[in-house]
């Protein structure tokens, strides 16, 4: 059972194991052990970027490219669902439209992109994915009248998923059985099944001849595997699922904007979530995901207090500057890169060997 | 440079390397192609005086990546971090010095702007060397571990930056002497364009001169196209790797000067947001190609500023739909470099 669910790719290792049932549970009763708006916000957050380094840990990890566009493809999910939602009104028909453009939208820029530049070496997919990135990025603030520009689009979601909306009237373990729970379960769900689906995927036949061409592509199309083509393929469906996980998060927030989804910013840390958390194991993106988001809400806070504490020291106090927690993130990403190019997961499977 | 197209020998003689002239022609066509289109005479003059300045000064930022990359197989991610730092090293000199910067006196302006590039050369070179050692260094011949690190370390001098400047923008005034425009008849031309374009030229000039005049530039248009053979024939090829990094990074320094002036505001991610520009205009030039990343970077100036008046919507993507058109005429640049 369990096997069929994880393709058969189990954690392998005891800690990791309980990492990863803790992160499960923390997510999926969420609601009622966490209460407050800001520690479910976190929650759901964490639910999408596990799904979106997942993916993204598809193409870095397993394919070995490396890409810039990731952003792209979800802020096209979000903008998608979105726009949609704020032109043709809250109902369940504009949801599937708008993530019906979105992933053709999606899908035909992957393939493009793909076939364009898949062909050289992963530098020049890497710089031209930063190029058609950015303009799109620039092109979404741009187009105000369509993309609500800087400010993004707020909208109304369908009936069932509005906080004021119902299911049952009796309180569950003192937590309200409404709309913001529903779509936290929405996301959840969503987030799970898309997981799994990638798991699944990379632990497919298809996905084995991905992980040849990452070790060494040459061999690779001399066993007769058309590498262009494969690429291409794990580009497509790394960018739809991106795209589904950004529809996900505009249902969530209900409101698509420059900041929240197509900027480097988040590039970023989905290449430090990845990096960190281990690549070429999707394990590692959902444990990765977790921290840094947790770290991201929580661990800003110590720093504060930290930087406050030390204001009579100059420099040391601006070090440790609740704003400057990427230049922390940064160094460890460099080290991890170096020392532990396996990431956390990595190490906690060495762990194991030893 | 040029390209390995090679003539049957005259006799006696080795055989010369010919000159490709198609991409060339291209800059004086496009140029003659906007005017009708532009339909004023003033206007073009300004807007093509405007898109060869900013050309120059993006192929100052951007001829030492493709230099490092064609002769170390090493694309530097973190670039435009030298950027950054070199246009925050010149407010070290620019701004203690804002009395010389605003008196009346060409001369005056000059020292202050000469001393801040020394120094934002200085100090990117020497960031250069340590960049070099510590980050590049342990992951040659790794394409994908060179992406993560050198991007890890942008984010890491990135942030640097604030620490030691602070989080906020920083005004950076021109000299007063650059301020304005001349009028040459109806044609309004920033004078700090034409400084810009001057120094571009110059600096095109001396790497040109060095590239194909003295022993170092042969080494290092040797190692462009076969290192192994430039070691086996007993030269330090490491040494030249690190020379050439040094120095591309001083030039990343020196672009970043001349930018932040022109944009007259300061933020950290000016470097981060230009390198976009400067991957498109090496990947048009052709990866490793000096020449072609001067042509390059004139193009993709020329054609952002016709656009940015005949169609603005269309100029945000024009970059992009530049550079599909250069690579369905040559997949691998205007100048491809041989190896690669």
């Amino acid at each position: 059972m369990m096997t069929r669910i994880l393709s058969g790719d189990f954690p392998r290792s005891r800690l990791l194991t309980a990492l990863l049932l803790a992160v499960f549970a923390g997510l999926a009763l969420a609601p009622f052990l966490f209460p407050g708006a800001r520690a479910i916000n976190v929650a759901a957050t964490i639910c999408v970027f596990v799904v979106l380094a997942a993916s993204y840990d598809l193409l870095l990890g397993y394919t070995g490219i490396v890409s810039f566009a990731h952003t792209m493809f979800y802020g096209i999910g979000a903008y998608g669902v979105g726009l949609s939602l704020h032109g043709v009104g809250p109902t369940w028909s504009a949801v599937l439209m708008g993530l019906t453009i979105a992933l053709g939208l999606s899908l035909g820029l992957a393939l493009v992109i793909g076939l364009f530049s898949l062909r050289v070496k992963a530098i020049f997919y890497a710089m031209i994915t930063l190029a058609v990135a950015s303009a799109f990025a620039v092109l979404a603030s741009q187009l105000s009248d369509l993309t609500g520009g800087e400010d993004g689009r707020s909208f109304g979601v369908p009936e069932a998923l509005r906080p004021g909306f119902r299911l049952v009237e009796a309180e569950i373990f003192g937590t309200a059985i409404n709309g913001k729970l529903l779509t936290y379960y929405l996301v959840f769900f969503g987030a799970l099944s898309l997981f799994l689906f990638l798991l699944r995927v990379v632990n497919s036949p298809f996905g084995r001849v991905l992980q040849a061409i990452r070790e060494n592509d040459f061999r690779a199309e001399a066993l007769g595997y058309r590498t262009v083509v494969y690429r291409t393929l794990a580009n497509c469906l790394s960018a739809a699922t991106a795209t589904l996980a950004g529809a996900l998060m505009a249902l969530w927030l209900r409101y698509a904007g420059p900041q929240t989804t197509l900027s480097f910013t988040i590039m970023m840390d989905i290449l430090l979530i990845v990096v960190i958390g281990g690549m070429g194991t999707l394990y590692g993106a959902a444990v990765g995901a977790a921290l840094f988001i947790l770290a991201q809400n929580y661990l800003q806070a110590l720093m504060r207090q930290a930087s406050e504490g030390l204001t009579a020291v100059p420099l040391l106090a601006n070090l440790l500057h609740p704003d400057r927690w990427l230049l922390w993130l940064g160094v460890l990403f460099v080290l991890s890169v170096y020392f532990f190019p396996t990431g956390i997961v990595g190490k906690l499977r060495s762990l194991k060997r030893e | 440079m040029t390209t390995t197209v090679t003539t049957p020998p005259p006799d006696g003689e080795l055989p010369r390397l010919r000159l490709d002239k198609a991409p060339l022609l291209v800059l004086p066509i496009l140029a003659l192609l906007a005017l009708p289109l532009i339909g004023s005479f003033p206007t073009w003059v300004t807007l093509t005086v405007a898109g060869l300045a900013m050309g120059m000064m993006i192929f100052i930022m951007a001829s030492g990546l493709t230099l490092v990359f064609g002769l170390m197989d090493v694309l530097n991610f973190g670039h435009g971090a030298f950027v950054s730092v070199g246009a925050f090293t010149a407010t070290l000199v620019l701004l203690p010095m804002q009395g010389w910067m605003q008196a009346d006196s060409v001369l005056m302006n000059l020292t202050a702007l000469g001393l801040a590039i020394a120094l934002a050369m200085l100090v990117t070179g020497l960031l250069g060397w340590a960049f070099e050692r510590i980050v590049v260094m342990p992951v040659y011949g790794q394409h994908l571990k060179q992406i993560l690190i050198t991007m890890g370390g942008m984010i890491v001098a990135e942030q640097m930056i604030h620490v030691v400047w602070g989080p906020d923008q920083i005004p950076l005034p021109l000299p007063a002497s650059f301020r304005g425009a001349l009028l040459i008849g109806d044609a309004a031309i920033e004078k700090y364009r034409l400084i810009a374009v001057a120094v571009g030229l110059m600096v095109f000039v001396s790497m040109f001169l060095v590239l194909n005049r003295t022993k170092i530039g042969l080494l290092i248009r040797a190692g462009v196209e076969n290192g192994e053979m430039v070691e086996a024939l007993g030269y330090r090829i490491r040494r030249l790797f690190v020379g050439v990094f040094v120095a591309g990074s001083a030039l990343a320094g020196l672009g970043g000067v001349l930018w932040g002036l022109y944009k007259e505001t300061l933020t950290a991610a000016m470097g981060s947001d230009i390198m976009v520009l400067v991957f498109i205009v090496i990947i048009i030039g052709g990866l490793g190609s000096v020449g072609g990343c001067f042509i390059g970077a004139l193009l993709v100036a020329l054609v952002a500023n016709y656009t940015g008046f005949l169609a603005p919507k269309i100029a945000l993507v024009s970059n992009i739909l530049l550079m599909v058109a250069v690579l369905l005429w040559r997949p691998q640049g205007l100048y491809p470099v041989a190896k690669r």
